[in-house]
């Protein structure tokens, strides 16, 4: 990602409906080569932010970018960009080998070349052999790679993909991603990708962006849109997440204290914090970045990085889930606050076998918690 | 729902009951009484004995009344096609309307069918006259024409000589296109309706153009609309009695006319029934074969 190259830029993109801004002034740059997933609650405006990427709704305000040129006058048929359809699309009355070619048809690909790339994009979604289907004679995942082939077989600059796994099997889904990680790589081609899924953008992205009613939110690295949540809405919205509203009490250099409401004790963080004393903060904790252990003693574990009396606190264990790889759990400490926390199952027995109701401690790293400003 | 009203035997029987009698009284005894006429000759002024005889459909198929058979025909197919190219550019853009213009475009294309036809084609006969408003206005080009030319210094035009534009087979195809053009739009733009956007927008990205998703895409999928058009428009032009009769010259004549002459003016009623009867069948044969074709396409849904 050094020689990070602009295709996509939207600048200051707004999209209205009537009163209703789908899209709300949109600043966004997508580079060269890069698998990028757009992530958001349902009806938050991504669908149409890939529709004026295709060409298919005109912003209402702002500029949309390809290789720097203008496109708002570039209709859709023009555009080096192909786009699978969240409804997939795929005409009902051509066989899916038809389908495929349509594309290559429009594009005057001799027969020869094009049923040799038909077949190949057909393998690449493993649908071969069904070239001679009728799409009702499909499942509806099947049909969803019908239309993945269809516009793959074009080698876009550009592919939107508006939730192309949503209608397949998990099994299937994780064969897919797969896929489609090692075609991204192999073709170079730019994937922008709408998900509901975290665990797929997460997975498959080198960048995301969350939006909300219409907003960008962040965009990020996944790694960073998961450790380094700008907002108390992306963290929430990225996997699990447990928030305390609190106060900043101590703001030095080198550490700063929370002072959380729902907690009996202070949370100590090992940096400073940008923000007015006194102002309300929220510290975001991941559940798997909270310890559990048993309660031996009245003197909680200190893991080392935070003066005594600050981020342990005891609770009792309210609700276990097991998930193979790893549990969760809710505890509640003092004052009723529930508190999610993850751990995983190193062993195939436990040998710290945590009940329903067993009193214990969790605690947490000077470094863990997450502090958010709105 | 569909268990209880199976269950309900009675109710459905007793709500079927009245519109079946009325079915029966007025419209399948009737048909019965007309076919067996076809099977029978006249005795007298008003006595039809029924002989079982296929004398009178030997004649309905003579050359003579073939061949009004086949120019019905030809002047129906000719209508239906005039009305397909016609309507389906209308039917398209309606679709593409802005929702509140669709209702209005809608109503303005079923405004015709609260004016009797009688009433309608008078008012084309007004039009298309030869002091109608068509020549009219032809003329009045003429002679603007001609001041023009005098202007500029060229030979006058001569006299205006009127266009015949009325009692003949062109006025009979345009009063035909004219009625049933409604006929052709209401099917075309309820397929069309339903087709699914994202099809053509599908097209549109994967790089074909208007013409090429037209053809390729909303055409194929409108097929059913269209058969159903083509079938809901050519049965009723075939069997135009008032349109030929008014607007058209001695020589466009259809079978309806020539049926209705057999039965009034020539009073041969088992004649004229057998000519219906042939109508009809032919009517089976169109019907059958849109059946056919109806099979053969796909649902127009994604
Ligand atoms: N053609 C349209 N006319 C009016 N409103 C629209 C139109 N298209 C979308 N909207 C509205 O814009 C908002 C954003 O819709 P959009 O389809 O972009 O959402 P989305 O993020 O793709 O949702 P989902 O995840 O459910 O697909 C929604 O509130 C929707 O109702
Ligand atoms: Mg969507």
């Amino acid at each position: 990602m050094s020689q990070a190259k602009p295709i996509i830029t939207f600048e200051n993109v707004t999209k209205r409906f009537g009163k209703l801004a789908a899209v709300d002034d949109v600043s966004l740059t997508v580079n060269e080569g890069e698998f990028f997933a757009l992530l958001g609650p349902s009806g938050c405006g991504k669908t149409t932010l890939l529709r004026m990427l295709a060409g298919f709704e005109v912003p209402t305000e702002g500029r949309i970018l390809i290789d720097g040129q203008d496109v708002s006058n570039t209709p859709p048929n023009k555009r080096p960009i192909n786009m699978v359809f969240q409804s997939y699309a795929v005409f009902p009355h051509m066989t899916v080998a038809d389908n495929v070619a349509y594309g290559l048809v429009v594009d005057k690909v001799a027969k020869a070349e094009r049923d040799r790339r038909v077949e190949e994009a057909l393998s690449l979604v493993q649908l071969d052999g069904l070239g001679g289907r009728k799409p009702d004679q499909l499942s509806g995942g099947q049909r969803q790679r019908v239309a993945l082939a269809r516009a793959l077989v074009k080698r876009p600059r550009v592919l939107l993909l508006d939730e192309p796994l949503s209608a397949l099997d998990a099994k299937l889904r994780a064969q897919m991603r797969t896929e489609l990680c090692t075609l991204q790589e192999k073709v170079g081609i730019t994937f922008i990708m709408v998900t509901h899924d975290q665990d797929e953008a997460l997975a498959l992205a080198s960048r995301c962006a969350v939006m909300n009613k219409g907003v960008l939110q962040q965009v990020a690295s996944p790694n960073d849109l998961y450790e380094f949540p700008s907002s108390r809405f992306v963290a929430d919205f990225i996997g699990q997440v447990n928030l305390f509203e609190g106060v900043l009490a101590v703001d030095e250099q080198d550490h700063a204290v929370i002072r959380a409401p729902d907690l009996p004790v202070d949370l100590f963080l090992d940096h400073g914090v940008t923000g007015a004393r006194g102002a309300t903060l929220w510290a975001a904790i991941r559940p798997e970045k909270i310890e559990l252990h048993k309660k031996t003693g009245e003197t909680p574990p200190n893991l080392g990085d935070a003066p005594a009396g600050t981020n342990a606190v005891a609770g009792v264990i309210r609700h276990e889930a097991y998930l193979g790889g790893s549990s969760t759990y809710e505890v509640e400490i003092a004052g009723g606050r529930r508190i999610k926390v993850q751990r995983s199952n190193l062993t195939r027995w436990d040998q710290e076998d945590f009940a329903l109701g067993e009193t214990v401690w969790l605690c947490w790293h000077a470094c863990s918690p997450a502090v958010l400003l709105s | 729902m569909e268990q209880s009203w199976k269950q309900a035997k009675a109710v459905f029987a007793a709500a079927l009951a009245a519109p079946l009698a009325w079915l029966v009284v007025f419209f399948v005894a009737p048909m019965v009484i007309v076919w067996a006429f076809s099977f029978g000759q006249n005795q007298g002024l008003t006595e039809i004995a029924i002989s079982g005889t296929f004398h009178n459909y030997a004649r309905a198929i003579a050359p003579l009344y073939l061949q009004i058979f086949l120019k019905s025909a030809w002047v129906a197919g000719l209508t239906t096609a005039l009305c397909l190219v016609l309507g389906f550019p209308v039917a398209l853009a309606i679709t593409f309307a802005a929702d509140r213009a669709k209702t209005w475009l809608l109503l303005l294309i079923m405004l015709p069918f609260w004016t009797n036809l009688l009433i309608r084609t008078y008012a084309l006969i007004a039009v298309l006259r030869t002091e109608g408003y068509v020549n009219m206005g032809l003329e009045w080009l003429w002679k603007g024409g001609g001041a023009l030319a005098a202007l500029v210094g060229l030979k006058p035009l001569g006299a205006f000589q009127p266009l015949e534009l009325l009692h003949n087979n062109f006025a009979v195809v345009l009063g035909l296109v004219y009625v049933h053009l409604p006929f052709m739009v209401l099917p075309l733009y309820a397929a069309l309706d339903r087709l699914d956007r994202s099809l053509l927008e599908a097209s549109l990205d994967l790089g074909a153009g208007h013409l090429r998703t037209l053809l390729r895409v909303v055409v194929p999928l409108a097929l059913p609309g269209i058969a159903s058009g083509v079938l809901i428009t050519f049965i009723p032009a075939l069997g135009a009695y008032l349109t030929p009769d008014l607007l058209g010259g001695p020589d466009s004549q259809m079978i309806a006319n020539v049926i209705e002459r057999q039965f009034k003016r020539a009073n041969d009623w088992p004649f004229g029934a057998a000519l219906s009867f042939v109508l009809m069948y032919l009517t089976f044969i169109a019907v059958a074969i849109q059946a056919v074709l109806a099979k053969r396409t796909p649902e127009a849904r994604g």
